[in-house]
């Protein structure tokens, strides 16, 4: 069984931090890792007992997330990476992966329900749709995959989940329920030093450069900021019977309550 | 991409789950309405599903100037090929030049695929929509970066713009019996070979779920609350204004509440008349999910802690004293 899984490299945005007077990022010193999300699809992919391929689609430097993935136990890993990619929005970076994974043979394709640093759980999806092949998105557990391909998971919903079958190829995106990741072992972290990356570039890919980058981005961000903070409330330093008493004194004057 | 300017008309996903409409379709109908009024154009809900014509006159009712009704056995569940087959094909025809999906987790999985194959943007999760007024474009604005930023997104030179919107953020309007509107029924052009994936079953598993969204008053505890029992005393609280329990993201992954009880980010965002945060610091991920409250109290033994900055009324204090002392105010009150 084949299995290519889709990765990206993220800032740990739970690190991050805004600058308060030009209210941009402060990116300086903040970790990149796997993508959350990415990592239980790998991990998903791993325990499947699959030959698994990595790819991600980053600047040079993402070759050190895709180290970690070969480190887990994939055994190919591939960066996509050309200048002719940046300012990819969802559609642009779908594109450019769904060409990449086109030139790959697989049963499944495994991503990350979404990344931590846009939120938007639509490129999974929208490589899905370029490659012609079903999804089933937000996959909480995965029953089972058998030699005749076909699959069945559970998808997660907000108040439940519901049981879908499917014939592969198939591409599905993992959630952090799936599974808990392996850390990397000391040996294979060694050994994935020794094992190559395949980079490829626009060129390799075989896709319309007007599909790729800024010109294959139908959105574009007009502007960004931090949020505007609201007046200061009142700070209430006082009892804890004082500070209750006034809490709901509060709340009445207000007809909450 | 051909002719922008034949694209015309707001349309909205009108998503339902046996046979009952969820709630953020009535609310991106409502914020549909004023997009489409100041466009000066017609707000069209899209509703796909089986036998559910009960729902077409609600939509009007709610602000559609027109329901598309797509209604097939085939399309009686959600599933990613039917629903966006049939989405894809009227939008293809039609060509709205607005195209609202609610940011659930069916919504997440139906927009992307129909972006893609419609070849346009999408702007998932907005909080926020407008009209440039010089370009008729949508502005979408949405949080960035796990909430740290607001960016927002123009989708300019292709049709139609897409936007998923979280729930909770918009307004429904309120029902009005009289409206008029146009309902068409058509076609769905669907075919069982068209869907690929079978949904075996659909499983519950909250059986008392209890809608954060829907409460008036939150009383929500975080990391700071130390242990799952501090929710039996944010319980009585709850309990005695009425209101509802909830939880940060700390709370949820130490399994003292559960995760559908989850206020932020990565779990719902809300909106209530009072949010009462306990022992919650404040993270920006927590505030995105909360800030739109309408009172905010916050009681926290660090005075410095960022949910005091985003409170109305911040108490320095422990929640463990300060708690029980509210309870018995508010009973004494009744």
């Amino acid at each position: 069984m084949k299995i290519v899984v889709c990765l990206k490299q993220v800032p740990d945005t739970t690190e991050v931090k805004i600058d308060p007077k030009t209210g941009t990022l402060i990116r300086d010193g903040v970790p990149s890792i796997i993508n959350p999300d990415d990592k239980n699809a790998l991990e998903e992919a791993l325990a499947m007992g699959a030959e698994v391929t990595v790819i991600s689609m980053g600047p040079p430097q993402a070759e050190k997330a895709l180290r970690e993935a070969l480190a887990m136990g994939a055994e190919r890993a591939i960066l996509i990476s050309d200048r002719a990619f940046a300012g990819a929005d969802t559609l642009a970076t779908s594109n450019a992966l769904a060409g990449a994974i086109r030139k790959l043979d697989y049963d499944l394709i495994f991503a990350g329900r979404q990344a931590i640093d846009g939120d938007t759980a639509q490129v999974g999806p929208e490589i899905a749709e370029h490659l012609g092949i079903p999804q089933v998105t937000y996959v909480e557990k995965v029953e089972y995959f058998d030699e005749e391909g076909n699959v069945k998971v559970r998808r997660a919903l907000e108040d439940g989940y519901e049981v879908i079958s499917v014939k592969a190829p198939v591409l599905l995106t993992a959630i952090k329920e799936l599974n808990k990741p392996r850390y990397m072992n000391m040996a294979s972290i060694s050994e994935c030093y020794g094992k190559e990356i395949t980079l490829w570039n626009a060129d390799d890919i075989g896709v319309d450069r007007a599909l790729l980058g800024l010109a294959g981005s139908p959105t574009k961000v007009k502007k960004s900021g931090a949020k505007e903070a609201k007046g200061q409330g009142e700070l209430v330093i006082k009892s804890y019977k004082e500070a209750a008493d006034y809490a709901v004194m509060k709340l009445k004057e207000k007809h909450y309550i | 991409m051909s002719n922008l300017s034949e694209y015309k008309g707001v349309w909205v996903f009108a998503e339902q789950r046996e046979g009952e409409l969820q709630k953020v379709a009535l609310e991106i109908l409502g914020k549909g309405r004023a997009l489409a009024d100041t466009l000066e154009t017609e707000l069209t809900a899209v509703l796909i599903g089986s036998s559910v014509d009960g729902l077409a006159k609600e939509l009007v009712c709610h602000g559609a100037d027109k329901v598309i009704y797509a209604d097939s056995p085939l399309l009686q569940r959600y599933t990613t090929d039917g629903y966006a087959k049939v989405l894809c094909d009227l939008a293809n025809e039609r060509k709205p030049e607005i195209i609202l999906v609610g940011a659930t987790y069916l919504g997440r999985d139906l927009g992307p695929r129909v972006a893609a194959r419609l070849g346009t943007g999408l702007t998932a999760d907005c909080t926020s929509l407008d009209i440039d007024l010089d370009t008729d474009n949508l502005l979408m604005t949405r949080p960035a970066f796990g909430g740290n930023l607001m960016a927002t997104i123009v989708c300019a030179e292709n049709r139609p713009q897409m936007s998923t919107v979280r729930p909770g953020v918009f307004e429904k309007l309120a029902r009005n019996d009289r409206r008029q509107g146009v309902i068409e029924k058509v076609d769905a052009r669907i075919k069982k070979a068209d869907i690929r994936t079978t949904v075996e079953e659909v499983v519950k598993v909250c059986k008392d779920f209890v809608d954060i969204g829907e409460a008036k008053i939150l009383v929500s505890g975080g990391r700071g609350l130390g242990s799952g029992e501090g929710f039996q005393m944010l319980g009585e609280l709850a309990e005695a204004l009425g209101g509802t329990i909830a939880g940060s993201r700390a709370a949820i992954e130490n399994g003292w509440i559960d995760k559908a009880c989850q206020v932020g980010q990565t779990g719902k965002t809300v909106r209530p008349e009072v949010y009462i945060a306990c022992g919650i610091s404040g993270a920006i991920q927590h505030m995105a999910g909360m800030q739109e409250s309408g009172y905010i109290i916050a009681i926290n033994k660090d005075e410095n802690a960022p949910i005091m900055q985003a409170a109305d009324l911040a108490l320095v204090g422990d929640y463990r004293k300060v708690i029980p002392e509210m309870v018995s105010k508010i009973k004494a009150l009744n």
